[in-house]
């Protein structure tokens, strides 16, 4: 055909030709949207991680009492060498860090185990009553992360820590070893009680979908059960069994509610209990070091599962998705296991609720007879012989405010993350494929990386001074609001991105030929067909955040308590009816949202983990 | 009625792909212009670029006299404001909108007034005989019904450009062909100036007044679709058009230029000066078969008869040389049967080998 013609332009034409087709790549809705969530995310997580880092590395005021010549703002290794290699560190580091591991592995091995197993008899057994059985599950991660701890205080609590005795000590006559009623053990169990529904739900779904050909064709070939599940089933659901291992353990690491309960009294430290302490008496830049610690274990963690699970992730898409058929049958053993499973439920759900809420109606602490009976902590007039003056939680002004933190704080940041995950998921899934779309994904997937209560300390050194325009945000409302939605952002882009890969690219592409600008068809074609994602992701955060706890437990000051931070003023307090009374309101409220998210047709709890 | 369209140099790339490469093409007002080629040829991306949805890397777009596109001046209209209307290949229809509000909402935009509006509604479902349909969703539609209604979105806005990416493509046959009708009529009717995009040759030679063949992001040739036909420019638009494929034998230049020498057989045919390597292209329809030896005619068995009712298809063999014949209605050649085949010097073309052009009788 023709041959092109080039035609030599005078430079000033070519540079006004550059200088329009910058500004409109400039105005295009996918990349400004880009560019302000690169800003947002900058301030809001690169900076307050390289403030933090940089207190590490600096010297602080307090220093002076230990280093004679030490000027504040200058650069010094002291920190570091101090955390880690100095006789303190054998006390403020490696039992902490040990402490983390041996509590993290305990607990997901034991949470392995629960999840898996209850995943097989629910997906793939006649055993009767598994819809129930299903549903309930989910409860006790619904439930705050520390309910069962509290519970086992109620229980097993002994006399070591000088308090009251617990209910075994009571029914029994005498106290519990130490190993049980405090320390790794019940740190363990009850976090492994918590979190184990990650694995009942990772296995469920990998269960569900392996064809039961693959299986069937096996059992031609004289396959026994046993190989069948072991050569076959087993490699199949391996990748999911990992991620959830990596999942909880990393979680579990990170978790401060637990330990505080059952590690503190008894000076068993974890990392995320060090790095409060520290914090809490001022040492921030020992404390940050202990987060920085935290941080890099977690994102080995994850390392670790993107290259493994990465690798064998193809064994997902094996098979069908069509409803198991196979179903193995457990003949006599069918009511015998469905009875252990029902009571192993009502244990872990029904009795831990039904101690705190006993414990509420219990004047003295540690006399369970009917005569110590009291309503006191839940409707009593303020008496300076109990609970250090305050009124019972229903007429407790302080507690109303608490719960209106919670709310408030909840709808804040799932008002924030529904739209920062329209704004992230448009500009990510329309951009795909572009360097700019790709290092917003990654720099929003940062925060998964990062335990909550090392997220938390991050936002200490960024909000205590004024930064930029911004002024100190330290002890502000406004700066829980910040730090959860931050720490939702990875929650928010993905969620966003899949809601905006559901509508195909044509319908947009329709309305701009129709000649509609770029914020109409926001408005009427892709927010209408997104909305529903949006809705139940609203609701997912609504929950998780009211539930939280690490992450703003370093953050809340008197003023600015919310419910699931009470719980543990009271308790450090020794006020543990008010604690558990104030447990037991959260619970309801988060109870409530969950039945609210069932009405929402594709809200699903494994949406909404792990953020 | 009818705008110009004049594309010049255009070039898109997708990393190191070119997809479009270095197309000019000229679009006279009211033609109907398939673009046709194999997937992945770039004429999707062609239309696109006209369009607006891409951003191409070179050249320049006019729809009328507007400039709509140039790499040069750095201008860049948006889809929205170069008057054109699209139906995209899987319609696009908004699925949380009815029928009447997919219609509407270019309209709303516009802010025409309600009368006008629900006129071009009326009109529009009437043109694709879909009245009655206004309050449905699109999942209460058939895929015919919805393809339907997105040709009469398009129509609603008075576009004066329709571009349609292979419309058809998700229709069943038989649907297909109706809907052949039914544009060809609707292009008709406006005269507004179409560009079609399409993989299939029928679509393109029943539907167009004119067809450009793509591959590799290049033209290769643009013209009526009777000459696309009986004049392929190369021999990849010779191989790519016609069904039964053309019949490409390879040969030598031979009697001072008057005949080709297959090897089994010689053809008689005006050679225009070509010389050394050539292939002859023969339509299979082109071929005169007999059951009789006749003069001028060679012999062949019949490899295999494969009859469709209004037309038949004999598969000729000489050796290892293949021949396809079409012949009109049922044919009494049974197969193994002795045939004898003639060519005709008018209808068969001449390329040449190295290049894969068209011996042009005009050089």
């Amino acid at each position: 055909m023709e041959t092109p013609v080039v035609v030599q332009q005078p430079l000033s034409l070519q540079a006004l030709a550059t200088f329009r087709r910058l500004i409109r790549w400039l105005t295009s809705a996918k990349v400004v949207l880009a560019l302000i969530m690169l800003v947002l995310m900058a301030y809001l997580i690169i900076v307050p991680l390289y403030r933090m880092l940089a207190t590490t590395v600096t010297f602080q005021e307090k220093d002076s009492l230990f280093v004679p010549d030490a000027v504040e703002g200058r650069l010094t290794t002291f920190h570091w060498v101090r955390m880690l290699a100095s006789p303190i560190s054998q006390v403020l580091l490696y039992p902490p860090l040990q402490h983390s591991l041996v509590v993290a592995a305990g607990a997901t091995l034991f949470a392995l185990i629960i999840g898996s197993a209850m995943a097989w008899l629910v997906i793939r057994t006649d055993m009767p009553g598994r819809n129930i059985i299903s549903s309930m599950a989910t409860v006790p991660y619904i439930m705050p992360s520390w309910t069962i701890a509290m519970a086992w205080t109620v229980m097993f609590k002994n006399r070591t820590t000088g308090g009251t005795p617990g209910l075994y000590e009571y029914l029994i006559g005498h106290s519990p070893p130490d190993w049980l009623a405090y320390g790794p053990v019940p740190i363990m169990i009850s976090s492994a009680l918590h979190y184990y529904t990650f694995f009942f739900l990772f296995v469920s779904a990998a269960l569900m979908s392996i064809d039961s050909n693959l299986e069937e064709a096996s059992e031609l070939m004289g396959a026994s059960r046993w190989r069948i599940l072991r050569k076959i089933t087993f490699p199949l659901i391996m990748p999911a069994m990992l991620s959830g291992f990596i999942m909880t353990f990393s979680k579990v690491m990170g978790t401060f509610g637990g330990p505080n309960v059952l590690g503190v009294p008894v000076c068993y430290y974890t990392l995320s209990t060090m790095i409060r302490s520290n914090i809490g008496i001022g040492d921030f830049a020992d404390g940050f070091v202990l987060a920085i610690m935290l941080i890099l274990l977690a994102m080995i963690t994850v390392f670790i599962n993107q290259k493994v699970v990465g690798i064998r992730k193809s064994y997902e898409t094996i098979g069908g998705r069509g409803f198991v058929a196979h179903q193995t049958k457990l003949r006599n053993w069918k009511i015998i296991l469905m009875i252990i499973v029902i009571v192993f439920q009502i244990l872990i759900i029904v009795v831990p609720l039904g101690l705190l809420a006993y414990d509420t109606f219990m004047l003295r602490p540690g006399n369970f007879s009917p005569s110590n009976f009291t309503t006191h902590y839940w409707i009593g007039k303020s008496n300076p012989d109990i609970a250090n003056g305050e009124p019972g939680v229903l007429r407790n002004p302080k507690i109303y405010t608490g719960a209106w933190n919670s709310i408030r704080l909840s709808i804040v940041t799932a008002f924030f993350t529904a739209l920062l995950g329209v704004i992230l998921g448009y500009a990510i899934a329309k951009g795909r494929g572009t360097r700019l779309s790709k290092l917003v994904e990654q720099i929003a997937f940062i925060p998964y990386v990062m335990p909550g209560i090392a997220f938390g300390a991050v936002y200490i050194s960024m909000f205590s001074k004024p930064f930029g325009p911004i002024p100190a945000l330290y002890g502000t409302f406004a700066l829980l609001a910040v730090v959860s939605v931050a720490k939702h952002i990875p929650y928010s882009a993905r969620t966003g991105v899949a809601s905006m890969l559901q509508v195909s690219r044509e319908l947009e592409e329709a309305g701009e030929v129709a000649g509609a600008k770029v914020w109409q068809r926001f408005r009427r074609i892709i927010f209408p067909l997104t909305s529903a994602g949006f809705v139940s992701g609203f609701l997912l955060t609504f929950i998780t955040t009211m539930r939280e706890l690490s992450l703003i437990i370093l953050l809340v000051t008197p003023s600015t308590q919310v419910l699931a931070s009470m719980t543990m003023r009271y308790t450090e307090n020794g006020d543990d009816q008010m604690a558990h009374a104030v447990i037991i309101i959260l619970v309801v409220l988060v109870m409530i949202g969950d039945l609210l998210i069932g009405r929402f047709r594709g809200g699903s709890l494994k949406k909404g983990l792990g953020m | 009625m009818g705008t110009t369209i004049i594309i010049k140099n255009l070039t898109k790339r997708f990393g190191n792909v070119i997809a479009v490469s270095h197309v000019s093409l000229t679009i006279e007002p009211g033609t109907f212009l398939t673009i046709l080629g194999p997937s992945g040829c770039g004429k999707t991306t062609l239309l696109r670029c006209v369009a607006g949805l891409e951003d191409p890397d070179e050249g320049e777009i006019y729809i009328g006299d507007k400039l709509v596109f140039s790499h040069q001046q750095g201008i860049y209209l948006p889809a929205g404001q170069r008057d054109l209307g699209l139906v995209f290949q899987n319609y696009a229809l908004w699925p949380h909108m009815t029928v009447y509000k997919n219609m509407t909402f270019s309209l709303e935009i516009q802010r025409l007034p309600k009368a006008e509006i629900q006129r071009r509604v009326a009109d529009s479902l009437a043109e694709v005989k879909m009245e009655g349909y206004a309050d449905r969703y699109p999942r209460e539609l058939s895929g015919g019904q919805q393809q339907r209604i997105a040709l009469a979105r398009m129509l609603a806005y008075r576009p004066k450009v329709f571009l349609m990416d292979e419309p058809l493509s998700n229709l069943d046959a038989r649907l297909r062909m109706d809907m052949r009708a039914e544009l060809k009529r609707l292009h008709h009717i406006s005269a507004a100036t179409t560009i079609y995009v399409t993989h299939d040759q029928m679509e393109a030679l029943t539907m167009s007044s004119e067809i450009t063949v793509m591959r590799y992001g290049i033209l290769q040739q643009l013209d009526t679709p009777d000459r696309v036909y009986h004049y392929p420019a190369n021999l990849f638009v010779a191989d790519f058009i016609g069904n039964p494929k053309v019949n490409l034998l390879e040969g030598v230049v031979d009697d001072g230029g008057n005949s080709v020498d297959l090897g089994k057989f010689k053809i008689n045919i005006n050679t225009h000066n070509a010389t050394g390597q050539v292939v002859v292209a023969v339509r299979p329809e082109d071929i005169a078969i007999s059951t009789e030896p006749v003069p001028g005619a060679v012999e062949f068995t019949a490899y295999s008869v494969l009859p469709s009712g209004a037309d038949s298809t004999i598969v000729a063999r000489l050796g290892d040389t293949e021949i396809t014949v079409k012949v009109m209605g049922s044919s009494k050649i049974k197969m193994d049967d002795k045939i004898w085949l003639k060519f005709d010097p008018q209808t068969s073309n001449l390329y040449d080998k190295e290049s894969g052009k068209l011996v042009d009788p005009e050089n």
